[in-house]
């Protein structure tokens, strides 16, 4: 599903990712580790097309529709509550029984009782949670997950870990993480840049 | 019918935001009233009506050069601009959605700007609302492309003037026109035009503007 080939990225002089060769095949869990200014965000970035490579080729066998992306930041609305930017997000990709599958979401990650509240009140582990009823509301194909554990408590981590149990074989996850112990178990490769 | 109706999705959300945190509307009235108050001082007595006109669009383009640097304000915050990249819909309804919701503020600045105006100078005759109506679509399409471009950047609050003032002249020109000139027609099918080529332009360019 993804095919790169001395993939790289640079900003001006400053080289965000080394040239690297990356092969994930359709249901495949790919993690990848690395310390800080490895790429791994780039990378991911190159992956969800938010970014353009500098150099080599990349290709990502999966229409944004089927893509599933958690950033750094939650791409929310900080004004609207986990109701309405779900909302939002499920008719711009064109959710089948949008309501059903968002009261699903926030019930399963625990964000019902406050689904009218604005994501701005919210501490910063639920907002992690209302991003990842975002990435996965439209049951994506491709999973791209920038350290989805950060700010996540030991019940939303928990949560989590079932839920990527749930995907591992059922959709392509590119997953990074400063902790593989947590994931490894359910991958079916590594990527340790340098 | 599917990308109207994310356009409609999109603009209700920036007219929920706005009614919710009111951050843009109140600062774009005050800052218009108190403008022409300002100018109404400014004036000589028996000052001529054209210059008064002059600075109605004066008052204007710089009430929407504010709500223009407020629009893509939102998104900013929480990187909600790359969520709506990253949706299956065509990127343009985000361009579209936003100058509607644009489009309305100005609207609205402007049913309390306009009898303000004849209040303190002279009334505005029916072609110079039309002006109005059509310099608004053409500051709201030009503007919400250029507002989306300068937010990306980190001088944006000087970029943005630098980019929209010279692209405003034609507006200016036309809304003037049409409110003082003996053929305000030309001056109207001149704002149709202006409105109909840089829609165009901005309707095809916005995807260009969000992705790298």
């Amino acid at each position: 599903m993804i095919h790169g080939r001395a993939v790289e990225k640079r900003y001006g002089t400053r080289r965000a990712l080394r040239p690297l060769d990356l092969d994930l095949a359709r249901g495949g869990f790919l993690v990848v580790t690395g310390p800080n200014g490895s790429g791994k965000t780039t990378l991911l970035r190159l992956v969800a097309g938010l970014a353009a490579p500098s150099g080599g080729s990349l290709e990502v066998e999966a229409d944004r529709g089927a893509l599933g992306y958690l950033g750094h930041e939650p791409l929310l609305y900080r004004d609207l509550t986990a109701l309405e930017n779900l909302d939002l997000y499920g008719r711009l990709y064109r959710v089948p029984e949008r309501r059903e599958r968002i009261g699903m979401l926030l019930e399963r990650y625990g964000l019902w009782d406050v689904r009218a509240e604005r994501v701005g009140s919210y501490s910063r582990g639920m907002t992690q949670r209302v991003a990842l009823c975002r990435a996965l509301l439209h049951q994506p194909e491709l999973l791209v997950l920038d350290e989805p554990f950060t700010a996540l408590d030991d019940e939303g981590a928990a949560l989590l870990d079932r839920q990527l149990a749930e995907l591992a074989g059922a959709a392509t996850l590119l997953v990074t993480t400063h902790d593989p112990k947590r994931v490894e178990p359910l991958a079916s490769a590594t990527l340790a840049l340098a | 019918m599917r990308y109207f109706g994310d356009v409609a999705a999109l603009a209700r959300k920036d007219l929920r935001l706005e009614l919710r945190a009111r951050d843009t509307l109140p600062a774009m009235l005050l800052f218009v009233l108190s403008t022409l108050v300002v100018f109404h001082f400014a004036l000589p007595t028996g000052a001529d009506e054209v210059a008064a006109q002059g600075l109605l669009w004066v008052a204007l383009v710089f009430t929407a050069l504010l709500g223009l640097a407020r629009a893509w304000a939102p998104e900013r915050e929480g990187g909600a601009l790359e969520g709506l990249v990253l949706a299956p819909s065509d990127r343009s309804a985000i361009w579209l959605g936003k100058s509607a919701a644009v489009f309305v503020f100005l609207g609205l600045i402007e049913l309390v700007a306009l009898p303000a105006f004849a209040l303190f100078f002279s009334p505005l005759q029916a072609e110079g609302i039309a002006g109005a109506l059509l310099a608004n679509v053409g500051i709201c399409a030009v503007g919400t492309l250029l507002a989306a471009m300068a937010a990306a950047s980190r001088t944006r609050e000087l970029i943005l003037p630098l980019l929209f003032l010279p692209l405003a002249i034609p507006l200016v020109v036309g809304g003037v026109g049409a409110s003082v000139s003996t053929e305000p027609g030309r001056y109207l099918v001149f704002l149709g035009l202006y409105d109909a080529v840089f829609a165009i332009l901005c309707w095809a360019s916005f995807e260009y503007v969000v992705s790298e």
